[in-house]
């Protein structure tokens, strides 16, 4: 480590790589790690996506997805999740200006977004279980419960974030850490975007098509 | 430094390119939606592949105006981590959905290969 060097040695050391050092002070490097974070998020979502594709038409004489799945619901939780990325995206533009309380306020209409979405598929899983519909019922509904639910354990720990963010921010106001995580949550949410349109494409819309 | 101005204001994190984002993203999921509730086409094969193609543009517009993914960010490794993960979820996705068609395919009862006599009526 450089720091445990004396500083005869440190100086002996080339002075390119000394620059280099101060050109990535703490932090400089987070978004694209969490960026390759994202990719490997999207490695399992891969797979789970890939489970569905084999085991979705397997329904052991149980409910298809003509019988459980309602599009008008899926078209407004759909809805939700797209405004609350513009709305993310209305807290990002805020936070460049250094408006901290405009950034705070689109940052809870963002988590609102986010609540609305949750409710509203924790509301299709419980009318579903309570159809019978269970994840134990058939392979078809295990894989579905398995990728749905996946994407809306991530919702509710974007949400966690987002609201311990709203705090950090109006602890700290806009630092440059809090900007990095802002901008870090910013990817999180609208990766979580982009996996939901696979999930109503493929899940909810080519279902009702089989 | 200008590598953390950028950091912090992406050049394309601009209120257009937001909202242009928002409503080609409303176009293109309303039309799938569509296409699927209202019956509107005979084929559901033609169905699926349209809607399939919707998402895959949906996707890249996500990815330009709300990731503002670009050539240059990061120096070009967040597009080469993209490229590379596409490659492994290509490569999972049809991998998978292509030996398991054929397994399934092959070790239906009553098919060709695995007619015996003793098997059961």
């Amino acid at each position: 480590m450089s720091h445990a060097l004396t500083d005869a040695q440190a100086a002996a050391r080339d002075v390119f790589h000394d620059a280099h050092e101060h050109d990535h002070e703490a932090g400089g490097s987070t978004l694209l790690g969490f960026w390759i974070y994202l990719m490997s998020d999207c490695l399992i979502f891969a797979v789970l996506f890939a489970t569905y594709g084999v085991v979705g038409g397997n329904y052991a004489a149980g409910p298809g997805p003509k019988d459980l799945f309602d599009l008008s619901l899926v078209a407004v939780n759909t809805a939700m999740l797209l405004l609350s990325s513009i709305t993310y995206g209305f807290a990002m533009l805020a936070s460049y200006r250094k408006q901290i309380g405009a950034t705070q306020l689109w940052l809870a209409v963002t988590g609102l977004f986010g609540l609305a979405f949750l409710g509203i598929e924790l509301y299709e899983f419980a009318h579903m279980i309570h159809e019978g519909a269970t994840p134990q019922r058939s392979a078809f509904l295990s894989a579905f419960f398995t990728l749905v639910g996946t994407h809306g354990l991530h919702v509710t720990f974007g949400i966690i974030w987002l609201v311990t963010l709203m705090i950090q921010l109006g602890r700290h106001g806009l630092t440059r850490a809090n900007e990095r995580r802002l901008a870090c949550l910013s990817l999180f949410w609208h990766f979580l975007d982009v996996i939901w349109i696979g999930v109503f494409t493929f899940v909810y819309l080519m279902g009702m098509l089989r | 430094m200008s590598a953390h101005d950028h950091a912090a204001a992406p050049p394309h994190a601009t209120l257009r390119g937001y909202l242009t984002g928002f409503v080609l993203s409303v176009i293109l999921t309303a039309i799938p939606f569509w296409l699927v509730m209202g019956g509107v086409l005979e084929s559901k094969q033609a169905t699926a592949f349209i809607i399939m193609a919707f998402a895959a543009v949906q996707m890249i517009v996500h990815m330009i105006y709300f990731l503002h993914m670009s050539r240059k960010s990061e120096e070009g490794w967040t597009l080469v981590s993209l490229i590379f993960t596409l490659i492994l979820v290509v490569i999972t996705l049809a991998g998978s959905l292509w030996v398991m068609y054929h397994l399934n395919s092959n070790m239906m009862p009553g098919h060709e290969t695995s007619v015996s006599p003793n098997e059961p009526f």
